[in-house]
């Protein structure tokens, strides 16, 4: 679909049926995307829709099986991300590329041509990252930034080369609302030199607000171009999902019972050097609440998980109560055996192991508390692998896990299906708590709605759950309660209904109104 | 240009079970080629290396007393590499294996008792696990790398095995040789049958064989042992601890190993002497993996590592030549099953670029 009455050479890229195949698996598909100079650019579509490895190609990081891409009206083969600096693209990954020992300058240095001295790459980092409302310090230590500044690090990596595309994968899902207000106006800046966009969202609000054109993905195919602003936000939603999504009814859940998971004071020193300690956290969880703890990325979500799980067990009893008997040392089977369950973020290498059968991930998590149907032989521990077969499939079917074959490794299926199987695996027991971290991150949005009703229905039906997650629409569908997390610290818990997503985003910024002055909290 | 490893989609099952035996294949063609650059016929050479030790019953039983260490040791060794724990010092743990278990005929040499035999094999278990127990304490509590921890033990334990017989150890009436005394009948390991040498060390070897195949397949332990191997995280998760495992397997393999060696001097040896072992606890790491880390694997591929060895015993009597090429046929063998392992999971991309054809001015 390239623009209709726009001579092709006035456009700064445009690809033409490009694909990739993995294996037989085409991860995109006769793809065409044009890019006019000046514009910023949305790509749109729900994980594993093809964006990554779209932007991939176009960033020389993988090579396209077929198709071309033209720039500035003449084709290029981009055979590696320098290629694509030469040419004029600049990429901003998701994943931040950094070593956190090294200071700003030093990492911005890495991607440099040799012999440029490093006062110079400094002088000239801060210089720009000013002019674009960015500010840095140049000699501040990586592990010692937000993640906020992390992602402006690469930002004015990829605009110290003086790129006429930049292409930006889902900025904001690491930012607070007020950093990614800041973001746009960069992102206007650039716009208003002619520089031009391509910008990675599942997001549909930001879309709209701060795109002039959208091409949206779905399985790997182009299924829409449009303006943003002329369509609304259903209508980009079909053009993701290719259907309606269910809405998640979180009616009912307001019945407040005892307390069946709290935390008092709970500390915890960092184990590594680049992970967040926990101060002084306190919270309750009633039986019929779902507690949402909301926070941007690397806040200490991880470290408190592991502390209520009890797979990283903290030195004093009391300070972690399930159904009021304290377990603060006791491991994470123990706490499974008084009816609390886990889901963590990662799926592969954490709640499952990619490589095993699912029947196997099954006995992962259950292995001690369905000990009496799952084990045999007495001390010997035989596995009975039909018992286990059979409630593999019984999880499966409950929760609608589509995949190839009666029993697939883990590894085989989509991150929708497993993480359904996942959060199956443990709704299966009946757990009068639940603690899930991130529980739809990276899934599609039919399966994050399924699980995120499954949430809601545990809480309805008397159990405390707690989640965990960056995704504030998540949290306004699931919580009951919610309270955020920052620095390893947490707020106070408030009921969702008196909570806007400005509040939020002031708390995850640290501003506590209560206990801290805000000016404090808020340093750079 | 660039050469890449691309995931294979499926991988395919023929393949993985072809595999060694493909490699045994090329070893085969390409340790012809070698023999073709010694100036030896190669099809000579090829048949009194691999052919010839079968088609005796006296080579046979001398191809299950090479093979019993190596089993033993390899069946303790894949536990240790499925739970992702190191141990590349087999051969230490082999020879304090031999020590602990020669303390009984060696020092207590006049007390004669059905108990003896039974002793010396726990003994000598016993030394092998403890010897093991440094590099496992080294890694539990101090996070070292069992890989160099491990093997640098193997040259303590051989240069202690060295000093003991030549000196608290040696032999009084043996002529100042760096012997130990020779062991009473009692404490001698007794052949399995009539025909030959052989003697209960292969017995021993198949038992543990079949046992650890037990573990692994059906009982909760071997989940724990696999799941700690592919992800210590899920591991944890599941609250198997990581740190336990870096134990039992290090252990675990060390008795076995300590078994292997203690067996060996029992059996085969019967005395003490500053070389006991012809490598076997580097070999059984090539039998671990030509085993494909299954014991039951191990078991056949410790008779095929086994007959390296008396097949470079004949050529060295039939064509003059040096022990060497057991070394090397020994190595051709793991690199050749590690490659094939790798090709069946991967295929080479040879990236070629034109480089004219490429955007922008300068790259190299």
């Amino acid at each position: 679909m390239s623009a209709e009455g726009q001579p092709a050479n006035s456009l700064l890229l445009a690809v033409g049926q490009l694909t990739k195949l993995f294996g037989t698996f085409a991860a995109c598909n006769g793809i065409n995307l044009d890019i006019r100079p000046g514009e910023i650019h949305a790509l749109l579509g729900e994980n594993g829709a093809g964006k990554s490895t779209l932007v991939k190609m176009l960033f020389g990081v993988l090579a396209p099986t077929s198709g071309q891409i033209v720039w500035q009206g003449q084709p290029v083969r981009i055979t590696s991300p320098s290629a694509a600096r030469k040419l004029g693209i600049g990429m901003v990954f998701q994943h931040f590329s950094l070593f956190e020992a090294l200071t700003v300058a030093e990492n911005i240095a890495l991607s440099m041509d040799p012999g440029v001295s490093l006062a110079k790459i400094a002088k000239e980092a801060s210089d720009l990252s000013h002019a674009y409302g960015l500010p840095l310090d140049p000699h501040a230590h990586v592990a010692d930034l937000s993640v906020g500044e992390r992602q402006r690090i690469e930002i004015v990596r990829a605009l110290l080369q003086n790129p006429k595309l930049i292409i930006l994968d889902e900025p904001t899902s690491v930012l607070t609302p007020q950093e990614a207000d800041r973001l746009f106006e960069t992102l206007n800046k650039l716009k208003a030199e002619g520089r031009s966009v391509l910008y990675i969202s599942h997001r549909l609000e930001e879309v709209q607000r701060i795109c002039d054109r959208a091409t949206v993905l779905r399985h790997g195919k182009v299924t829409g171009a449009c303006d943003p602003r002329q369509e609304t936000p259903s209508s980009l939603a079909r053009m993701m999902v290719g259907s309606d999504v269910a809405h998640v009814s979180a009616e009912g859940t307001n019945s407040k019972g005892t307390v069946k998971l709290e935390a008092r004071h709970l500390s915890a020193a960092a184990r590594t050097p680049f992970a967040v300690a926990l101060k002084n956290i306190c919270l309750k969880v009633h039986a019929g609440e779902v507690l949402a703890i909301a926070g941007v990325a690397g806040n200490g979500q991880g470290e408190l998980f592991d502390a209520l799980s009890g797979e990283y067990p903290v030195a004093s009893d009391d300070v972690i109560l399930i159904s009021d008997k304290p377990v603060g040392t006791r491991g994470i089977n123990a706490r499974r055996l008084m009816g609390a369950s886990f889901v963590p973020e990662e799926r592969h290498g954490h709640a499952a192991v990619s490589a095993l059968s699912l029947s196997d991930n099954l006995i992962l998590a259950r292995s001690q508390s369905d000990r009496r149907a799952f084990l045999g032989g007495g001390p010997l521990g035989l596995i009975r692998q039909d018992a286990v077969k059979m409630a593999a499939k019984r999880i499966s079917s409950a929760m609608d896990v589509r995949k190839s074959g009666e029993n697939p490794p883990a590894g085989s299926l989509s991150g929708g299906n497993l993480q359904k199987f996942i959060v199956g695996r443990e709704l299966d027991r009946q757990p009068t708590v639940l603690i899930v971290n991130q529980p739809t991150w990276g899934v599609d949005a039919g399966a994050a709605s399924r699980i995120r009703q499954a949430l809601v229905d545990l809480a309805k039906s008397g159990s405390a759950v707690l989640v965990i997650s960056q995704d504030l629409d998540e949290i306004f569908e699931v919580a009951t309660e919610i309270a955020v997390i920052s620095e390893g610290k947490l707020s106070d818990i408030y009921p969702a209904s008196e909570l806007s997503r400005e509040k939020i985003g002031l708390l995850m910024g640290g501003m506590y109104g209560k206990t801290e002055t805000a000016e404090t909290a808020h340093a750079h | 240009m660039r050469i890449e490893l691309e995931r294979r989609p499926d991988v395919s099952k023929l393949f993985s079970i072809l595999s060694p035996f493909i490699a045994l294949g090329l070893t085969l063609i390409f340790g012809g080629i070698m023999f073709m650059m010694l100036g030896k016929d190669p099809i000579a050479a090829l048949y009194s290396f691999f052919i010839e030790p079968l088609t005796e019953v006296w080579s046979l039983h001398e191809l299950a007393i090479k093979a019993a260490p190596l089993i033993l040791i390899a069946v303790g060794l894949s536990v240790c590499y499925r739970s992702n724990n190191w141990n590349i010092g087999a051969e230490g743990q082999f020879i304090m294996g031999a020590i602990a278990g020669s303390i009984l005929p060696v020092v207590f040499y006049e007390w004669q008792s059905p108990l003896v035999l039974p002793l010396m094999m726990l003994l000598g278990m016993l030394g092998g696990a403890l010897f093991a127990g440094i590099p496992a304490f080294l890694k539990a509590h101090l996070n070292t790398n069992e890989i160099l921890t491990s093997l640098m033990l193997v040259y303590v334990a051989q240069l202690f095995l060295d000093w003991l017989v030549r000196g608290p150890w040696r032999n009084p009436g043996g002529m100042n040789f760096p012997e130990t005394r020779t062991f009473d009948a009692t404490a001698i390991l007794p052949e399995m049958i009539a025909s030959g040498r052989a003697h209960w060390g292969f017995g021993f070897a198949i038992i543990a064989a079949i046992l650890v195949w037990f573990m692994m397949r059906y009982t909760l332990k071997g989940f724990e042992i696999t799941v700690l191997g592919q992800s210590q995280r899920a591991g944890r998760f599941a609250g198997f601890s990581s740190r336990k495992m870096i134990w039992f397997s290090m252990l675990l393999s060390g008795a076995l190993a300590g078994l292997a060696g203690i067996a060996e001097v029992s059996g085969a040896i019967q005395q003490l002497r500053p070389v006991i072992s012809p490598g076997y606890g580097f070999t059984a790491i090539i039998v671990a993996f030509l085993g494909r880390l299954n014991p039951l694997g191990i078991v056949v591929a410790g008779l095929v590592l086994a007959l390296t060895y008396l097949g470079g015993e004949a050529v060295q009597v039939s064509l003059q030549i040096s022990d060497k090429p057991i070394r090397v046929f020994q190595g051709l063998l793991l690199f050749f099953v590690l490659s094939c392992d790798t090709l069946i999971h991967y295929k080479i991309r040879m990236m070629w670029y034109d480089l004219s054809e490429t955007a922008g001015k300068g790259i190299r």
